[in-house]
């Protein structure tokens, strides 16, 4: 057992300095323009170039790669999502910045081994709608991990990265102390963001002082972070009166945010684009299930890209499977998005929304090499995600059968995934 | 673009309490026609004339007379049928007031009628019918021991007895997880208690039935609706509906149709994979369940591509959409059939599980199900691909009326 763990070890060390190159596929950088029989170079984790076939040469001792007749993109960033069987905060109030995702993040989840499948690199998990305020979220890789810092993605300044959950609405209603009324809950926010600017006063006023400093405050410090800028609102809302009341209170306290589900987007598409702020859209098969859902729209994402808005579209796994993320852009194209706009809402525009730009969601030189192969157009529905590269290593591929059975579905797929690199995945396949 | 989507609305509004009005003849040019009644046909019509089809055949040998109205799509089908849903009693809103697929008094309820339930006019339906749907099989949901009765219904008319087609379908009846705790501390908690007392009901129909064919005139024993409905069931008037997800519970209803000789249709099956040769030899038809059902509790092993394994075993199906608490509030036969394509299952036959296998579990192939002459008019057209995910539901006809019209 030892020896196969160092073994492995070895293995991940020459993977950092490994080179690959993908060579023949119809790449869809995002960034720029689909480039026809394209050649990807990644080394190690980064991607070290990508452009046409007469303009990037495969560096000696690459590793080819052959992918004529696919289609490769950037690996899909999913901006909202419930997967990894995570809880934020509980039911003693509505108002819960200290609560976080990564205290209850379960990375061996059965939905995290889909989300791979579904060609999902980079993910936002959050708490759930049911509070005002849920949680501290969480920004991750979909790695093969054994811990939750395995697969955090980390700020420049080493902090674990993510955003703050919030909701509007009817999900967070409820008997007291949480809200029974819209403008009740609007009055609980602005009471604790008043709170937070009270906190940050003192703190300033204290100084280098540390007596005179107010005691630590976990959930006033995460509201800092928010009042800051360095920590996103992610904010839960649906009907077309709550979506203006998240841009009043992001107005009163200038925190940064991202609108989610936001079904009647296509309602107050002028509103939302002329405030700047993005979309996180969902795309569901079907209208309801609550009355503030009743008016769902396919055509929404293309009114806030017509409006001159910002779309992201998101699963919000469970309630759209993970595996078919796609689909998600498919049913926006429906609805009148361009293909090209759709693309982007599933990678480039998700990276920005998180601030992760700088190093996913378009495949150019110096980004994460994460990435997926296609058999074919990512919008339609015959297409299956080959493989999922994260880093510079596949962490899926169709054609593994133990990945095929994430994929597809069959008899074991509901376990979690047991230790890697160890002993556990010969358990994995004695199970089987 | 936002014309168009305000139209698209408009188009929604104006449909959803239409009266059943169109052209007593019509005519529909497609490129592709998906007749199920053999090969499809290139550059076909399809003559439709008092809600019945006339004529279908290639565009040169089928003239359209003059003065009908024509209708254009790049593909026709047969009209979709949905072969298991709650839609109609479930409700868009998911509130008290639209919920109406399960009464949790008691675990068996027989007697509860789909028909004192259905609502034609709900927008969940008028949804279906803008992708397609023309019919649908709609009732209690598999949420309790025997939740109740299922009807067939048009997706036509304003009232429940303009849209039926079959006021008693099949009775509701689940094994597993949902057939215990309906009422919490109630009785049955255990499988094992849900089953004993399943056969106990069926035990006391089945002496039901004997006294009434022993009575003498006038003797007849007290009517009893619970065990009326359960007779129906024992008679093969009513096929019994049984919902089992684990493998183990598909044993179990092969059992209990062994012990009392019910007509049997599977429900959900999720884990009918690990039973192939069972199923098959027992002939048993199945509504499977939901393509892109949830992976979770009883569904955790359930794979996209067991409706491609039961095909290949000849074992016939239909794919359901079952019941959903929650979002999407009704799940579409088209997008399920699609993903179902996507996971192995040939497109014909996918289509074919929406539409004339469903007819034929429901016993209603003679009318629906396919393009053939004499048979209801049922019609979907679409803008491309039906399953593509960017392709439009242009129009759907039900019994001849165009009772959907897509922007484009």
């Amino acid at each position: 057992m030892l020896v196969t763990l160092l073994l492995s070890l070895a293995a991940r060390a020459t993977a950092a300095d490994e080179v690959h190159a993908f060579v023949g596929a119809r790449i869809l950088p995002i960034s720029g323009p689909p480039i026809e029989r394209g050649v990807l170079v990644v080394r190690g984790a980064r991607i070290e170039a990508v452009g046409a076939a007469d303009k990037v040469s495969v560096p000696s001792g690459a590793l080819v790669h052959d992918v004529s007749g696919k289609w490769l993109m950037p690996g899909l960033v999913d901006t909202h999502s419930h997967i990894g069987e995570a809880s934020g905060a509980d039911e003693s109030a509505p108002i819960q910045p200290d609560a976080r995702i990564l205290d209850s993040f379960d990375v061996r989840a059965p939905s995290l081994q889909r989300a791979q499948a579904g060609g999902i690199t980079t993910c936002n998990v959050m708490p759930g709608s049911g509070h005002l305020l849920g949680g501290q979220t969480l920004y991750f890789k979909l790695k093969d991990a054994n811990s939750v810092e395995d697969l955090a993605i980390r700020w420049p300044d080493g902090a674990i990265a993510g955003g703050m959950k919030m909701a509007n609405g009817t999900n967070s209603r409820g008997e007291p102390p949480f809200p029974g009324t819209r403008a009740k809950s609007a009055a609980l926010v602005r009471e604790k963001f008043i709170a937070a600017q009270e906190y940050e006063r003192k703190l300033n006023e204290a100084g280098a002082d540390a007596s005179k400093r107010p005691a630590r405050d976990l959930g006033m410090e995460a509201l800092l972070e928010v009042l800051r800028g360095k920590r996103i609102v992610h904010h839960h809302t649906h009907r077309h009166d709550d979506v203006l009341t998240v841009l009043r209170l992001q107005k009163e306290f200038g925190f940064k945010v991202v609108l989610h589900h936001v079904t009647d987007a296509w309602k107050v598409a002028s509103e939302i684009a002329a405030a700047g702020a993005p979309c996180s859209l969902i795309l569901v098969d079907c209208p309801g299930g609550k009355l503030e859902a009743r008016d769902l729209n396919w055509g929404s994402p293309a009114a806030v890209v017509a409006a001159g808005g910002r779309v992201s579209i998101h699963t919000d796994d469970w309630i759209n499977d993970s595996r078919l993320f796609l689909r998600c852009a498919g049913m926006a194209v429906r609805g009148g998005l361009s293909r090209e706009k759709a693309l982007e809402a599933l990678t480039l525009e998700g990276a920005r929304q998180l601030e992760l730009e700088a190093r996913v969601g378009s495949l150019e030189s110096g980004k994460d090499a994460d990435f997926v192969v296609l058999d074919g157009d990512p919008l339609s529905v015959y297409t299956h995600v080959e493989q999922t590269w994260i880093e510079g290593a596949k962490v899926f591929d169709r054609g593994d059968p133990r990945d095929k059975l994430w994929a597809v579905g069959g008899y074991g797929a509901g376990n979690a995934r047991v230790l890697h690199d160890c002993c556990g995945e010969r358990h994995a396949e004695d199970e089987r | 673009m936002s014309t168009r989507i305000v139209h698209r609305f408009a188009a929604l509004a104006l449909a959803v309490f239409a009266a059943d009005v169109g052209a007593a003849q019509l005519a529909v040019r497609a490129k592709k026609a998906w007749t199920l009644a053999g090969a499809p046909i290139d550059d076909a019509v399809v003559l439709v004339e008092d809600g019945k089809i006339r004529a279908v055949g290639k565009a040169a040998a089928t003239p359209i007379p003059a003065g009908w109205q024509v209708l254009d799509a790049a593909v026709v089908t047969p009209g979709l049928i949905d072969a298991r849903t709650t839609a109609g009693l479930t409700g868009i809103l998911n509130t008290r007031h639209d919920q109406e697929q399960l009464d949790a008094s008691a675990a068996l309820q027989p007697e509860l009628r789909a028909i004192d339930a259905y609502d034609a006019r709900e927008p969940l339906l008028e949804h279906l019918r803008s992708l397609g749907t023309t019919t649908v099989h709609a009732g209690h949901a598999p949420l309790a021991l025997i939740s109740g009765q299922t009807l067939v219904a048009k997706l036509r008319g304003a009232t429940v007895d303009q849209a039926v087609l079959v006021p008693a379908a099949m009775v509701s009846c689940t094994l597993g997880d949902a057939s215990t705790g309906v009422a919490p501390g109630k009785t049955p908690g255990t499988r094992s208690k849900a089953v004993a007392l399943l056969r106990q009901e069926l035990v006391k129909a089945r002496e039901l039935r004997d006294k009434r064919a022993a009575a003498e005139a006038g003797k007849a024993p007290d009517r009893d609706l619970r065990l009326e409905a359960l007779v129906d069931v024992l008679d093969g008037k009513l096929p019994l509906l049984v919902c089992a997800q684990r493998a183990k519970d598909i044993d179990l209803a092969l059992r209990l149709r062994e012990e009392f000789g019910f007509k049997l249709v599977l429900e959900g099956a999720a884990e009918a994979y690990l039973r192939i040769a069972e199923l098959k030899a027992a002939n048993v038809p199945i509504l499977l369940h939901a393509t892109m059902s949830r992976p979770g509790g009883e569904l955790e092993n359930l794979s996209m591509a067991t409706a491609s394994e039961l095909r290949k075993a000849g074992i016939a199906f239909a794919l359901e959409t079952g019941h959903e608490g929650y979002v999407p509030k009704v799940r579409v036969p088209l997008f399920e059939a699609a993903i179902a394509c996507k996971q192995g299952l040939a497109f014909e036959d996918a289509l074919r599980a929406i539409t004339l296998d469903a007819a034929r579990i429901l016993g209603l192939d003679a009318r629906i199900g396919s393009l053939e002459v004499g048979k209801d008019a049922d019609l979907a057209l679409w803008d491309g691909d039906p399953f593509e995910y960017a392709t439009h539901c242009v129009a759907t006809l039900v019994d001849g009326a165009v009772l959907f019209r897509g922007s484009k």
